[in-house]
């Protein structure tokens, strides 16, 4: 038998409120606040109360998604990732780099969304990058 | 810390009396629920006392309800202010919980905290340590109380204003346990609008709160609004006992007046 509580970062936006993951036996079974965290001391909004619930949501995607015609298929990463790498170079040859924009997440890290504008900088070469903390 | 909580927490696991204690847990300078099967891990025990006494309480009788879910044979003990144990007995005749089943290991809070507090009763029968204060008189609804009529509608009105609609003060509440929500229902509360309705859904709310809250005002300190629903809760009890004699989480016979139902 195992019952506690994981401090963590709430993921949804670049506030970084920490709250408390409980846990039973290793399952994820609910959201507190944490009391302590200086950002947000002990409150959250309706989005970080319900972290517990999208982790083991059956509409989380598992495997990368290749759209074909109206449907959406299940594709190994080689394959997704040759065909967004084919097709945004033939776009880029064909309309320039700034006819494409990059869109990121408050989700990831800060690591992982400088990697995106370099990405978006050095090899597509516009600066069309935004994120979703101002749509 | 306490040496008697937490000796008194050692033997239970010791002599088996309990299958684990539901505390608080300190951990790299942050203060956290936790449920303690080991007595080894018990020098991480913490009360609730981080900067100020009492300003890292969380709802620990909410989680005893989903540990007793997963493990009815068990028998656990549980970390209990005053409002904690007046929490447990209404559970206990909601059949929430099984008091038999629960050992409560109680602390009384200095005077400091009741004052802040305006606490009824700011320690438990189960009184381990700590001190064993005196009632706190509410000057917090006196001072409402105070505005005519029109003045103090405006009041909640415009507290109400600021609500942003996270549920928090539902979501923390030890006392909140249905599995269907009111302020998740369409006919009595417009969903999918921000703001809410107002004031309807904190009125809403505050009804569903009697015979419930215990006042440990958990709902409060959750606030991102800073609305004071801490005082709201606290005329709706006064109320209570005044019309029906009922004070909430002071017996464990007598039931609310919500639970009962005459026949004629």
């Amino acid at each position: 038998m195992e019952f506690k509580t994981v401090l963590t970062s709430c993921p949804y936006c670049g506030c970084g409120c920490g709250l408390l993951l409980e846990v039973l036996d290793g399952k994820l079974v609910g959201t507190l606040p944490s009391k302590t965290s200086p950002v947000n001391h002990g409150k959250l909004c309706v989005k970080g109360w319900t972290v517990h619930e999208f982790v083991t949501s059956p509409n989380r995607l598992t495997k990368p998604m290749v759209r074909k015609g109206d449907t959406l298929q299940e594709s190994s990463w080689d394959d997704a990732l040759n065909l967004a790498a084919t097709r945004l170079k033939e776009i880029k040859e064909k309309y320039g780099s700034d006819s494409i924009g990059v869109l990121t997440s408050a989700k990831c890290t800060n690591e992982e969304n400088y990697v995106l504008q370099k990405f978006a900088r050095a090899a597509i070469g516009t600066n069309n990058i935004d994120h979703c903390a101002r749509l | 810390m306490s040496s008697k909580i937490k000796e008194t927490v050692q033997k239970l696991l010791a002599e088996n009396k309990i299958k684990g204690f539901l505390g608080l847990r300190e951990e790299n300078g942050h203060i956290m629920p936790h449920l303690f099967c080991d007595p080894k891990e018990l020098d991480a025990l913490s009360l609730g006392d981080w900067k100020k006494a009492g300003d890292t309480r969380y709802p620990l009788n909410q989680l005893m309800i989903r540990l007793t879910m997963e493990y009815p044979e068990e028998t656990f003990a549980v970390l209990v202010r005053g409002c904690d144990e007046r929490g447990l007995k209404e559970l206990f005749k909601w059949k929430q919980l099984n008091e038999e089943k629960i050992v409560p290991i109680g602390m009384g809070c200095p005077d400091e905290l009741a004052k802040a507090c305006e606490c009824e009763k700011p320690f438990p029968d189960s009184l381990i340590d700590g001190p064993k204060g005196g009632k706190a008189d509410s000057q917090k609804v006196t001072r409402i109380e105070a505005m005519d009529l029109d003045a103090r509608l405006q009041f909640w009105k415009a507290e109400f204003d600021r609500c942003i609609k996270c549920f928090g003060c539902r979501n923390i509440c030890p006392m909140c346990f249905c599995n269907e929500c009111s302020l998740e229902e369409d006919q009595l509360v417009g969903t999918g609008e921000i703001p809410p309705a107002n004031p309807t859904f904190h009125l809403a709310r505050a009804i569903h709160m009697v015979g419930r809250c215990i006042d440990c005002g958990l709902c409060e300190e959750a606030c991102p609004a800073d609305i004071p629903l801490r005082t709201l809760y606290k005329k709706v009890a006064e109320i209570i006992s005044k019309e029906f004699g009922y004070k909430t989480g002071f017996s464990v016979d007598e039931k609310s007046p919500f639970n009962i139902i005459e026949v004629k």
